[in-house]
């Protein structure tokens, strides 16, 4: 069963570094949106200070639902969606084993960006550390979760935008905690609840998620 | 034993609810302008002016009742939901598909009653209070839910999908309730609170309740007649 995970794994993951230009088009993205605050908004130190955390969150959750759609799309158009259905692997671990594959390549590269990011926004140094463990623990609950809508839209017309109006107000818990244990941290307070909290959440959603992906691909796949 | 669950079973297909259903509705509508007329006469007549508030404070006799429907038929649909998914019966993703469109309505009407009644009260239309934050995503959980439904052509497909999101969203709203109460005494001080006087007067509590009551009464109505138009379009 391990071994079927990590093959999937390995599999998305070189697709993906085959098409490199779908992982540079979200990051690029979040990099954009980032960007785009401060035009916004102005450039005042302190108030880009105060909204650095809830920005670059608020970017991370578009840019990973953004990306959410090639989730199965591919899989599905080629048959090979069917393929692992029929196969002999419990299709949760199959879903857990492609939604780790979709963070690597579209939360990974986020959680090692942020830090810039906050450069710019003019966040103090040590916050950087606890921006990335947010998201670190934070993203790969938004691929887990978003997997549930990405399976429920699949093939469906106009698919994307359903998607962000179904997996948005599942990801508010996340954006909660994930931009409030920077503000926690900035406060000069301990982060540690929100994180162990975030860390609960992508435990829950580890454990439980991909069973629902995999009720919801049999309804949208039969 | 076997008799019983045959007889519970019974009006399970959607061609005996049929005329069951028509029966209800028309009770229950009856019973909602019944439970409306008088509880809008123990709102506007009995129930004494509030000292701080003044007559504006009314408005909690559509909006509490509301706030109250719209929570509660969230549970009812991922209720039918669950059935449906496990017991592979029509009627029940009928009923969810009936109740969304009334329980999104109601998380409208207390969204609005509330701003109606902030305004003069708190004087601002809208604050990020905990309740209303999770009240709104509430209504973004029914829209989610009406625009899944409505996006997929295959009706059967339709009802599992929107009743796997049902569930999925009814697990999620305690997650999202704490989550918003938690960032707002996070984000601002308690600038506003909704305790009431402790010792709500006994005519306004009965007002309250007859309004939800008709509310009950109407939701009910309003469904069966919904599923009685799902059940002849599908014949």
């Amino acid at each position: 069963m391990l071994d079927i995970a990590r093959t999937l794994v390995w599999r998305d993951l070189l697709l993906a570094l085959r098409r490199r230009s779908d992982i540079a088009t979200a990051l690029l993205f979040f990099i954009i949106v980032a960007s785009l605050f401060p035009l916004g908004v102005g450039a005042e130190p302190n108030l880009l200070r105060a909204i650095a955390p809830g920005v670059i969150w608020v970017a991370a959750l578009l840019s990973s639902m953004l990306s959410l759609g090639r989730l199965f799309a591919g899989d599905y158009a080629d048959g090979t969606l069917e393929q692992l259905m029929l196969g002999a692997a419990p299709l949760g671990v199959v879903v857990a084993a492609k939604s780790f594959a979709h963070w690597v390549v579209s939360g990974l590269p986020l959680v090692l960006i942020a830090p810039v990011i906050a450069l710019q926004y003019d966040v103090a140094a040590p916050l950087y550390g606890v921006l990335a463990l947010s998201l670190l623990l934070g993203t790969p609950v938004l691929s887990i979760i978003g997997a549930i809508g990405a399976a429920l839209t699949l093939g469906l017309r106009g698919g994307g935008v359903l998607l962000s109006l179904l997996v948005l107000p599942l990801y508010v818990p996340v954006l909660i905690l994930g931009a409030g244990a920077v503000d926690m941290a900035a406060a000069g307070l301990s982060p540690a609840g929100q994180l162990e909290l975030l860390a609960a959440m992508l435990i829950m959603a580890a454990a439980f998620a991909p069973w629902a992906v995999a009720a919801a691909l049999r309804i949208s796949a039969e | 034993m076997t008799t019983h669950s045959i007889k519970w079973f019974w009006f399970a297909s959607p061609h005996t609810f049929y005329p069951l259903a028509g029966a209800i509705a028309r009770i229950c509508a009856a019973l909602a302008l019944v439970f409306g007329i008088a509880g809008a006469y123990v709102a506007f007549f009995v129930a004494p002016t509030d000292a701080q508030q003044g007559e504006v404070y009314r408005i909690i006799f559509i909006h509490v009742p509301a706030a109250w429907m719209s929570m509660f038929i969230y549970v009812v649909i991922a209720f039918w939901s669950a059935l449906g998914l496990a017991m592979q019966t029509r009627l029940s993703a009928m009923m969810a598909r009936a109740l969304a469109p009334t329980g999104a309505l109601f998380t409208f009407i207390a969204l609005w009653t509330g701003s109606l009644w902030g305004k003069p009260t708190w004087g601002t239309w809208w604050v990020w209070d905990a309740r209303l934050t999770s009240e709104l995503i509430l209504l973004f959980l029914y829209f989610g839910f009406m625009a899944l439904q409505a996006a997929i052509d295959d009706r059967r497909r339709a009802d599992r999908a929107g009743a796997l999101l049902a569930i999925v969203g009814v697990v999620n709203i305690p997650i999202i309730y704490y989550s918003v109460q938690w960032w707002n005494t996070l984000h601002q001080g308690a600038s506003v609170s909704f305790t009431r006087a402790p010792s709500m007067a006994a005519t306004m509590l009965t007002g309250m309740l007859l309004v939800a009551l008709a509310f009950w009464m109407y939701s009910i109505a309003v469904a069966l007649t919904r599923v009685r138009c799902e059940i002849a379009e599908a014949q």
